[in-house]
Parts: C-alpha cells; structure tokens; sequence
C-alpha cells in the first residue's frame, strides 16, 4: 500500500510535467540558434519535492530525449572545476548506462586523466555520436528514440544557492561551443524567475534563451494527493479528523511538502497496524470477512472493548446484549455485517461529500471552505449539519440564481452516476427531474413573472395621494414576502432540502460508526511529537522535570521545589532559571551546594568550605549546560557566565 | 581612410584583412607595424584592451588567419586553471603546424615544465624563424590563477629565448593588472568603442542577400535609433537586427509598400522595436518566443515576463518568518519595544516619529540581527501561540537556501548564528497582503 501511494505520487508529478516535455521536445529542434537554449522551471518553495519531480523529469528525458542528462547540484559544484568534473563524470557515466557491453575502455580513459574541460567534453561527445551513427541495426532502434544529434541537458537542480561566478564561467564557456555542444539548460528555481536576473548580469543572461515553465502549486499537488488517497474507496486505511489536520498544518504552516505529508501519512500506517490490535480487519471487504472467522478470543474480547462497539452494544435489547458479550460466533456475524455497513458508509460518503462541495465552494466566503479537504475534516469532526456555518451556507444556497443552481445539479448528476454506491439510482433520478422542472420553469416562469411586476407598477401609478401610496407600499411588502414564492424559489427550497437529507444521511462522523476504529487511525499526538519535534521543549521538560524521561520514584515529588536527588545538571539548571542574565558562578555554586547538602544534615552546612567533590560535580553540570548552549562564558566579568536562553519555551 | 600597407605581406591580403575589419583600420594597422616581418622580434608582450565587442577577439584572430600567422588563440574563462591553460596551449601549439591531429596527452603542472616543453614544441614544429603568437582572451582571469603566471607570460620571450610574442586581451586596463611585486610592462593598446557611424556601418555590412544594401541600411537606421540609447554591445545589435529585420520586411513582402517607402516602413516597425526593447532585450521573453510571437502576430500581453511571475508562495510561518526577518533587518532595536510589546508609551511614540526620518532607514540596507531577536518578533507578530518546533527552525534554513535570508558570518558559528534579509520591501509587501499586518506601519 505504501508503495502504491509513493507511485500516485511519481505520477501525479510526471503528468503535471508532461506539458513540459513536450515543450522541451520541439524546442529541441531551435537549437541552432546562437544562445543557449534554457528552460526556467519554476518549482515552489517545497524544496524536498524537487527530488522526486526532477529525478522524473530526468527520466523522462532520458526515455525520450536524450541519453544524456546531467544533474547538478549547488553543494557539489562550489567552484567551476567542480562543475566541470561533476558534468563529465555524470554524462560519461549516463553514456556506459545506455550501452555497458563495449565501452569499458573510454571508462578507464575517462577516469584516469580526465582534463575537466570544454574541449575534452566535445571530443567525447563527438566521439559518442560518431559512434552511434555507424551503429549496428539492432542498437539503431534504441537510438531511433532520441534525436539525430542528442542533446546535453544539463540541470541545475537549485539555482538560488549556485554562486554567481561559478554559473557565469559556464555560461560563458558553454555558449562559445554551442555549436559543437548542443546543450540544453534546466533550471531549477525555487522562488521566482527574477533571481536569473539578479544572478547573472546581462552580458551573460544575454546568452541565453530562457523560456519560462511555472509548475502547478504544491497546494494543488496536496488536493490531487488527497483526492487519490482519502477520498477513496479504494484504500480500507482512513485517517481521522485530528490526524489529518495535524498533517494539513504541518504542510500549510511549515514546509509545503507533498513528500513529507506522503511520508507522514505513511507514518500513519505503520502507526495505526502497530499499534491497533484489530488492524487485522483493516483491509478489503472481502477479506476481512474471511479475516473475522478466524479471529480468536482474545480478539474478539479486543474488540468487545473498543468504545464504539460499546456503545453499539448499549443499544441493542438485553438478549442480544448478552449473546454479543458471551458468544464468539455470534459476535463474528455481527462483526461481517458491521464491517459491510462501514464500506457502504464509505462509498456513499465520498460522493456526497463532493456534491456539498460542488454546491458549497461556489458560495460567497466560502463558509464550509474553499477545498474539499477543509469539508472533509469538518464532516469528520461533528455532525456537520448541526454547526452554523453548514447553516449560513444552506442559506446562501438557497439565493442561488438558477443558471448556477443547473451547472451545481449538473455536476452532482455526474458525481452520483459515476460512483459506485448502489443506493443512488433513486437520487440521479431525482436530481434529474429537477433539473426538467428548472427547464420548463425557464419558458413558463419569465412571462409570468413579468407580468406580476408590471401590474404592480400600474396599481403604484394609479394611486397618488401619500396615505394610499404608502398602504399599497406596505402591501407590496408583504405581498413580496409571501408571494415572491414563485414556482422557481419553491423547486430550489426543494432542492436545497434534499441535498441537506443527503448530508444528514450520508455525512455521518465517522467516529459515530461501529467499529471505526479499525480503519480510522486518530493518535494525532503521536503523530505530532514525531513529525513537529520541539527540541526546546522536551530540552526542558527533561532538565526541569527529570522524572519525565526517567521514571524514578525519588524524583516525582516535584513540585516548585529542587530535589537534591534530580541529576546535577537539572539541579543546575533550575538554579540558573532564577538568574538574571549573567550569573556569578560563586553564588551558583553556593546555592548548588546548599541543594545538594540539604539532605545530610545541618553538620555537613556548617562547614564553611565547600566540598571538593562538589565543586568537581558543579563544574561537570556547568559545562554540561555550556555544551547545551544554555550559557556561554562572557567576556564582559571574568567569573560570570552569560546565559543564551530566556523563558520562550 | 588609412590603407594599410606593409611591406612583408602581398598587398591583395591586406586588402581583404581591410574589407574584414570595417572600422578598426588604424589599430590593425598599428599592430602590423608592431609585429613586423615574420621572422622579425617583436614586442614580448602585447596588451589590449577595450569595452565589451569592441572587436578585440575579432580582429586578432582575423588578423592572424588572415596573414596566416603562426598562433595560438586560448580563452581564460574556459582553462580555468593554470594547468589546464598550459596544457591547452601546448596541445595547440602541437596541432599549429602539422595538420594531422594527434591527440597525445601533455601533462604540465608548472611554469618551469611549460618552458622546458615549449621550447621543444618550437623546435620540433619548426618555428623558429617567425614569430609566433600567444593570444590569451579574458587575460583578467590570469590574475585568479597563481601569482607567477601573468608576469611569466608577460616575459615569456626572455624566459624561453624564442620568437614569442603574448597577446593580452581583456576589458578592462592595464592598471588593474600590474602585480605588486613589479613585471614587465607590456605594449598596451586600446581599442575605443564604436561610434554610432561605426555601427552602422558594420551592422549593414552582412546585409541579407535577397534585400537591397540600401534597404537593410535604412533598416539598421532605425534600428540603432531606437536601442542605441541603452545599448552600444555590437553582438546583442545584431541579434536584434536579425530578430526583427522579418517584420521589418513585412509590408514590402505584403506589397503594401516597396523598399524605398521608408516612412511608411518606420511607422510600421517603431512601435513594434520599443516593445522589443522592453522584452527581449532585457530578456524578460525569449528570443525564440518573441519569433514565434512575430509569426502569430499575437501581442505581447499573452506572454509573461520573468518578472511577471514575481510572487512567491510560502508557507504560513515562512512568510511571518521573512516578515519577521524584515522588520529585524530595517528596524533599529531600541524601536523593538515600542513596536512590539503591548504596553509602550504613546507620547513617546509621537516624539520619536518627529526626530527620525524613516527613509534613512531603507536607504541604508538591511542589518544583521540575531535569530533570537527574530525569533522574538515572530512571536510577537503571529497572532496565536508559536511553539518553537524544529520546523519553524528549519524553515530558517530553507529561507537561507532559497536566498531570501542570508546568513551573516560564517557557517560553522553554532552559537548565535546572525543573519540579514535580503529582500526588498515589495516583496515583503505582497507577503504580508493576506495578512492583516500591514508593514508600513513597522
């Protein structure tokens, strides 16, 4: 499974660049031109994703293009021999990739004195396609893929963090044998394409040909992602409300990556089959119902526990209480029919779910959310029809104009007949007829209504003295008020109620459900601690609440006080929390002193001198927070110590 | 119009040479006179110098083809290191004479190795009775390399004891290069830019053939009218010229209008030039698209510029991060308390708004500033709790490679790492939009 989902990722990704391909291929044949052909590819800030689109990307070329491809990046290449050495071993190598059997001999010159430089570069490549010219018949077909002359294309896969002296010199170079080297640029640009600009002056910029590709926005590759993964029925692993907004966060606030989100989810999976003893059932519905016979006792106990079945339980008429509780086969039964009723569940949710977001993300404000995924999660979260904001847009629903409310019903029409669900035949059926009352409305509705509103205006006309104007004013009102019910409001009342049924039968809280907990993974809070880790935090907590992380009994007592049993250092550091910001170690080490001292006695605190073993123990925790970066020595007052952190935490 | 004339070279030669470098007469005259009869010294070494295409590179080597010269012609950008430079030299020098092309492999760490070598090159090339000449283009790159290598060259006929000459080509002059520890003073020549005359001239001398000289004279005209102002580099001209010179032709293939109409021709494709100007040549379209714009006769307006695309998307704490950063870098920190805590005086506030100028602050440039004081405006700013996750720690780094932070200092500094915001106030602008913070206000 989780592969599956890291190739909907690859793919997703590949055909969000296929437009690219195909303009790199024609765009190919330009290249006798004397500027150096060079495609900008503006990718997001999501820098972990680049990998994966450029590692596709190179395949793509690879299968299409040209053999040669090399990819660049700015940590290997901090000067322009490294550049240099860098490319010739990447093509040289891409070049025995393609053919292995005869060419071991240009390995061995390659390696052992290769001259980094252009011409030794073009003599290689003249080399390369001499050969592939006088090439045998069955090594011809391969070839035939690419071009006559392949090109060289080069990637750089971060631009922003190239020097600028380092991409002038090969621009520079590169352009003066354009014509023996057909090379073709790609470059990788996180931010905007203005940073070619502010890289390169315009003597070199003037040499190339740039050409601008924008990639769609990593948000869309995150709805995609969403719509593949979750919104499915395909895959039995859910994930809960609380799990996927900490995964939407971590995305929307931090980093914008569609790969970390993958691998958060993945996460998930591994989490939810660790930790879940019933994962077991956690797979197609066929096979989990194989699955349920063979269950053993103590599973079935496991599940006897989960709170959901509980309640389920609670529900029933007291025999049945009692055979569900005791009875194992039966228990079993009960559980087919209940995992069934959970796969229904799901088939119909998905695609009632997206008629209320085909009808609620063309509102105005959008209260239930722009996305599908915000919808998602508020109809995971609570019954959403009992929340305001289902209720401010079943109002503004109802002042849909009617061309917006055909396209909506339209859609829902496609929806509907495209899912699997088998209950919604009827519901097709319904929305259609709708849609054939909207029609007729359409001749019989307009005559009529103008005709209304003219012989109002008469009525207005005639009467002139203010009193009556203002009696047939008040009229009109009220008249508009319960009268403006024309055929057309009456039929979208309607049809706005029944999409609120649906949603009140369909868009149940998946935590409502029996046995949700095998398919909804919901510790969010696991989830949190590893994939948005507070180093400060558990810093912290360790150093000023030990038993925390250690689990010792003499420790636990903690209240605002230091124990002299907490480990030095956290003796230490609670002694530097009530420091200023420069703390005089003598002071420091008296107070430490006294904490460590208060247990043995008031003998012990009468010598006046401080123990030796002490002050080696002071000194080891001192240095201990110094390597922690809690404090620094200061040059200001020679036996103070500077502290570098301050109650953020 | 100085004919050039020497003795030690047929005169229908140096008629050609003349035809092939329109406008730099005097200056190839001048070097014939220096170089002299073939096997005649010469200066050892020659420094020229001249604006960017100014014809340097150009009239040397058609100089050199032209009288077929002994040379050896290397760009220094492109043997980025002595070694590679002198090997490249050597291989040349190999390959000048004989013509069949043995590609042997010389290895030469050093100078010392350089001369041994090339003396057995001029020996066994049999070039010893005329001079030969090394041109080295970019020489300002010479300087990158070790400190020897430029005044070696510059002595490179005493140090070999061989009929050498060193050609220096470079843009900018002599001054620039002359080591502190003294060298040999070379000849220097400057090459002065190209007039407008001198332009025109050259940019109508490869006229396309199917068009009259007239007409294609008349067509650099115009030409040079409108982008000499902002641009005198003659190769960037003359990839404009052949980039429009198409639509230029237009009315006269259409027939609307023949080849002498050139008012008729000048309305046609003035507007048509600006627009170039203010895309193509600041590279903000491609050349190739800007074609196929001429071919569909579209406008312009369907395609964006680079720096139509200057928005960035980032994420929610990136962009109060970069925010944060901002006001870290342009606000002095005597000014962080009264922004950015809750309770500060308000008469104070008045008073100080009257003393300071705040442009001043802009016009100074950013500051660097702690991550600690970053981090305490970003709690400051963000409206809810920030909790201080490794993420947002992070994200302060991947701000740094995507080179709108940069780092102040160097990298291995663990403790109190300081840094400075790169971007312009626009950017942080159209940042801060969404948000309600307005920055203007800070």
């Amino acid at each position: 499974m989780e592969t599956d989902q890291i190739r909907n990722g690859v793919s997703f990704l590949r055909r969000s660049h296929s437009e690219f391909q195909e303009k790199t291929t024609e765009w190919t044949c330009r290249m006798k031109s004397r500027e150096i052909p060079t495609a900008a590819l503006v990718l997001g800030v999501n820098v972990t994703d680049h990998d994966l689109t450029f590692k596709s990307l190179s395949e793509v070329l690879q299968n299409n293009i040209t053999p040669y491809v090399a990819l660049l990046q700015a940590k290997d290449c901090p000067g322009i021999k490294n550049l240099m050495q860098k490319l010739m071993g990447q093509l040289m190598n891409c070049y025995i990739d393609v053919d292995s059997s005869d060419e071991e001999d240009c390995v061995q010159v390659s390696q052992n004195r290769i001259r980094c430089s252009m011409a030794s570069l073009i003599s290689w490549y003249e080399n390369i396609t001499k050969k592939t010219d006088s090439e045998t018949p069955s090594k011809k077909r391969t070839s035939s893929r690419h071009l006559q002359s392949p090109p060289v294309v080069v990637i750089f896969k971060d631009m922003e963090s190239f020097t600028t002296k380092v991409l002038q010199d090969f621009l520079v170079i590169s352009s003066q044998h354009i014509r023996e080297l057909p090379l073709i640029l790609i470059f990788g640009i996180a931010t905007s394409p203005m940073i070619i600009h502010s890289l390169l002056p315009h003597s070199v910029s003037s040499l190339l040909c740039i050409e601008l590709f924008q990639s769609l926005s990593c948000k869309e590759h995150l709805s995609t992602i969403i719509d593949k993964l979750l919104l499915t029925t395909q895959f039995a692993f859910k994930l809960s409300e609380k799990v996927l907004q900490v995964l939407i966060n971590i995305f929307l606030y931090h980093d914008f990556s569609v790969q970390n989100f993958i691998k958060g989810f993945q996460l998930c999976i591994v989490e939810h089959f660790c930790s879940q003893p019933l994962s077991v059932l956690c797979c197609r519905l066929v096979e989990a119902k194989k699955r349920v016979n063979s269950l053993s006792h103590s599973q079935c106990e496991n599940v006897r526990r989960l709170p959901s079945f509980r309640r389920y339980v609670e529900s029933q008429v007291s025999e049945k209480q009692i055979a569900l509780l005791t009875a194992d086969n039966f228990l079993k039964e009960v559980i087919q029919k209940l995992l069934e009723d959970l796969h229904v569940y799901h088939e119909n949710y998905v695609p009632v779910l997206r008629c209320l977001h085909v009808f609620t993300s063309s509102l105005p404000k959008y209260p239930l959310g722009k996305q599908i995924r915000e919808l998602h999660c508020a109809c995971l979260e609570n019954r959403v029809w009992e929340t305001e904001e289902y209720e401010s847009s079943l109002q503004l629903a109802r002042m849909l104009n009617k061309s917006d409310l055909v396209t909506m019903l339209q859609k829902c029409v496609e929806i509907f007949a495209s899912s699997s669900g088998k209950e919604f035949d009827k519901v097709v059926e319904k929305l259609k007829e709708f849609l054939t009352q909207f029609q007729k409305l359409e001749v019989a509705g307009a005559c009529q209504e103008r005709g209304e509103s003219v012989s109002s205006q008469k009525e207005l006309q005639k009467k002139t003295d203010l009193y009556h104007l203002q009696k047939t004013l008040l009229e009109l009102k009220e008249s508009r008020r319960s009268k403006k019910l024309t055929k057309f409001e009456m039929l979208r009342f309607e049809v706005v109620d029944f999409i609120d049924n649906l949603v009140r039968n369909y868009l149940v809280p998946a935590d409502h459900k029996t046995l949700h907990e095998i398919m909804y993974f919901n510790t969010a809070s696991a989830l949190r601690e590893h994939l948005n880790a507070a180093p400060r935090i558990a810093l912290h907590t360790a150093l000023n609440n030990p038993y925390c992380y250690l689990k010792n009994r003499a420790l636990k007592s903690d209240g605002g006080t230091i124990s002299n049993k907490a480990p030095d250092i956290c003796i230490v550091y609670k002694l530097h929390l009530e420091c200023g910001r420069l703390i005089n170690l003598v002071d420091w080490l008296e107070a430490f002193s006294t904490v460590v001292m208060a247990v043995e006695g008031p003998n012990a605190a009468a010598s006046d001198q401080v123990d030796d073993i002490i002050h080696a123990r002071f000194i080891r925790a001192v240095s201990e927070l110094e390597l922690l970066g809690f404090i620094k020595p200061s040059k200001q007052k020679t036996d103070h110590v500077a502290r570098l952190t301050w109650g953020g935490c | 119009m100085p004919n050039l004339e020497h003795p030690a070279y047929p005169a229908a030669t140096l008629l050609r040479l003349e035809s092939l470098v329109p406008c730099r007469e005097s200056q190839v005259s001048m070097l014939l006179s220096i170089f002299g009869e073939r096997q005649q010294f010469t200066f050892p070494s020659i420094f020229i110098y001249g604006h960017t295409s100014s014809g340097k590179t150009y009239v040397m080597q058609t100089l050199l083809n032209t009288l077929q010269l002994p040379h050896v012609f290397v760009n220094c950008v492109e043997y980025f290191t002595s070694r590679l430079l002198l090997e490249e030299i050597l291989i040349q020098l190999q390959n000048c004479s004989s013509e069949t092309k043995h590609a042997s492999h010389v290895l030469c760490d050093t100078f010392n190795d350089f001369v041994r070598m090339f003396k057995q090159a001029v020996t066994s090339q049999d070039l010893q009775d005329q001079t030969l000449y090394i041109v080295l283009d970019r020489a300002e790159q010479l300087r990158e390399m070790e400190a020897n290598i430029l005044p070696a060259f510059l002595r490179l006929q005493e140090l070999t004891d061989r009929n050498v000459t060193v050609v220096l080509l470079s843009e900018i002059v002599w001054e620039l290069f002359r080591p502190s520890t003294g060298c040999f003073e070379p000849f220097t020549l400057y090459f002065p830019d190209y007039s407008i005359g001198h332009l025109q001239k050259i940019l109508s001398h490869n006229h396309p053939p199917e068009y009259s000289a007239d007409f294609y004279a008349a067509y650099i005209n115009i030409l040079l009218g409108v982008f000499y102002m902002v641009c005198r580099d003659l190769k960037e001209l003359q990839h404009l010229a052949a980039l429009n010179f198409s639509k230029y032709c237009e009315p006269v293939v259409r027939g609307e209008a023949n080849e002498r109409d050139t008012r008729k021709l000048w309305k046609n494709i003035e507007p048509h030039l600006k627009k170039a100007m203010q895309t193509v040549y600041l590279r903000e379209i491609s050349s190739s698209q800007w074609e196929r714009l001429q071919r569909d006769d579209g406008e312009p307006g369907q395609l964006k510029g680079l720096s139509a695309h200057a928005h960035v998307e980032l994420p929610y704490y990136s962009k109060f991060l970069l925010i944060a950063a901002y006001l870290a870098s342009y606000n002095p920190v005597r000014t962080d308390k009264r922004f950015f805590l809750k309770h500060h005086g308000k008469i104070k506030k008045t008073n100080f708004m009257k003393k300071h100028e705040k442009t001043s602050n802009h016009l100074l440039g950013p500051k660097p500033f702690p991550l600690d004081r970053l981090l305490a405006i970003l709690y400051s700013i963000v409206d809810n709790r920030v909790a201080p996750t490794a993420n947002i720690f992070s994200q302060i780094t991947s701000l740094v490679t995507l080179q709108l932070l940069s780092l102040v200092g160097h990298n291995d500094q663990l403790d109190g790492p300081r840094y400075k915001c790169t971007v312009s106030l626009d950017f942080i602008r159209a940042i801060a939009r969404p948000q309600q913070g307005s920055i203007d206000t800070f």
